[in-house]
């Protein structure tokens, strides 16, 4: 397989720039990552992207693997490894950076108000994933109804969330939901 | 902790990647605090708020700091290729077989189902991440709240300038009113 540069350059630049503004983690930038996939780049259909979205869920591990996928894509192994080590990268060296800083000087002010002045705007951008998705997922009310059924659950209740996810797979396999 | 090397670190993140199902953190911090003693409860906590207010996913940023603070670079570079090497070599095996088989019916139907599924969760985790802003400081919080949604979820504008504009506003209000 010949590798494709350009693609390769576009998902450096753009992870890295999204590790840097990830405040919260991957979930407050899956607005941002599914504009430029889908509408900017046109490296996947919305479907394609709620589909991958749901596969990084069921993987183990942190959440940024939806930027792996996505990478994989986009340009195949070469665009997953590229896209997850610039999803990582820079703000892995902030963070080295900033508790070398943090253990030599304690208790700053403005550490604090940083903190809590991103903490609402990071829970906007949360909201912000979870209406792009269900616009992505949800095309009938029965999927609807499983959307609203998992959020309710995994709210409520401290049943562990794959088990919802495992149910809907289920649920699907029947076609309950239809084929697309 | 002192005596943790790079390769203990690299397999103690490696193990608690593989259990993180659905969320990386508890396991993360029954290894770190509870089995290993590496961390103190209090330093746990205290690393973590740390690592939330920096960009990027939490539990990478804690990995490294745990493994920066056991032995420079080296540990956090151990913590960091334990914690992510399995999960991306998984959930790419996971994407070709999507590749490969994605196109049946049945693995169709599994994942319409599964996509909807996924979308919950993150209502919930949103919700869960409003309530203590919410019942604390509702006057500040809600408005950033629903503006980082209103201008990125519902009008698509670009990220970065929705941060540039929200983000130091809100931070001055926490400045002026601590919360």
């Amino acid at each position: 397989m010949s590798l494709a540069w350009p693609i390769l350059r576009a998902l450096a630049v753009q992870f890295s720039l999204l590790s840097l503004l990830a405040f919260g983690g991957a979930n407050a930038v899956i607005p941002e990552i599914h504009r430029q996939s889908v509408a900017v780049h046109h490296w996947m259909t919305d479907k394609d992207f709620a589909a991958l979205f749901a596969i990084a869920q069921s993987a183990p591990g942190p959440n940024f693997l939806i930027s792996t996928l996505v990478g994989w894509k986009a340009a195949g192994i070469p665009g997953a490894l590229v896209a997850t080590a610039a999803m990582c990268s820079p703000s892995c060296l902030l963070t080295f950076w900033a508790v070398k800083a943090w253990d030599r000087h304690h208790d700053h002010p403005w550490r604090t108000a940083i903190g809590a002045g991103i903490a609402p705007v990071t829970v906007g951008l949360v909201f912000s994933s979870a209406y792009v998705l269900v616009r992505a997922a949800d095309s009938s009310w029965r999927l609807g109804l499983v959307t609203a059924a998992t959020a309710a659950i995994v709210y409520f209740t401290k049943l562990n969330p794959l088990w919802c996810l495992a149910a809907a797979a289920l649920l699907g396999l029947t076609g309950v939901f239809g084929t697309p | 902790m002192a005596a943790a090397r790079p390769r203990t670190i690299f397999l103690v993140f490696l193990a608690i990647a593989l259990q993180g199902f659905g969320g990386v953190l508890p396991f993360a911090r029954r290894a770190l605090v509870d089995r290993r003693a590496w961390l103190t409860p209090d330093d746990f906590n205290e690393t973590l708020s740390l690592c939330q207010s920096l960009p990027g996913p939490n539990i990478v940023n804690l990995s490294i700091a745990v493994g920066a603070r056991a032995c420079g670079w080296r540990g956090s570079l151990a913590a960091v290729a334990g914690l992510v090497g399995a999960p991306v070599v998984i959930v790419i095996i996971l994407g070709v077989l999507y590749g490969q088989f994605g196109g049946l019916q049945l693995v169709q139907r599994a994942i319409i189902g599964l996509a909807a599924a996924a979308a919950g969760l993150v209502i919930a985790t949103a919700a869960r991440m409003a309530e203590p802003l919410l019942k604390r400081r509702a006057l500040t919080a809600a408005p950033f709240i629903l503006g980082g949604f209103v201008a990125v979820g519902v009008f698509r504008l670009p990220l970065p300038y929705v941060l540039l504009a929200l983000a130091p506003l809100s931070i001055a209000i926490m400045w002026k009113r601590p919360a």
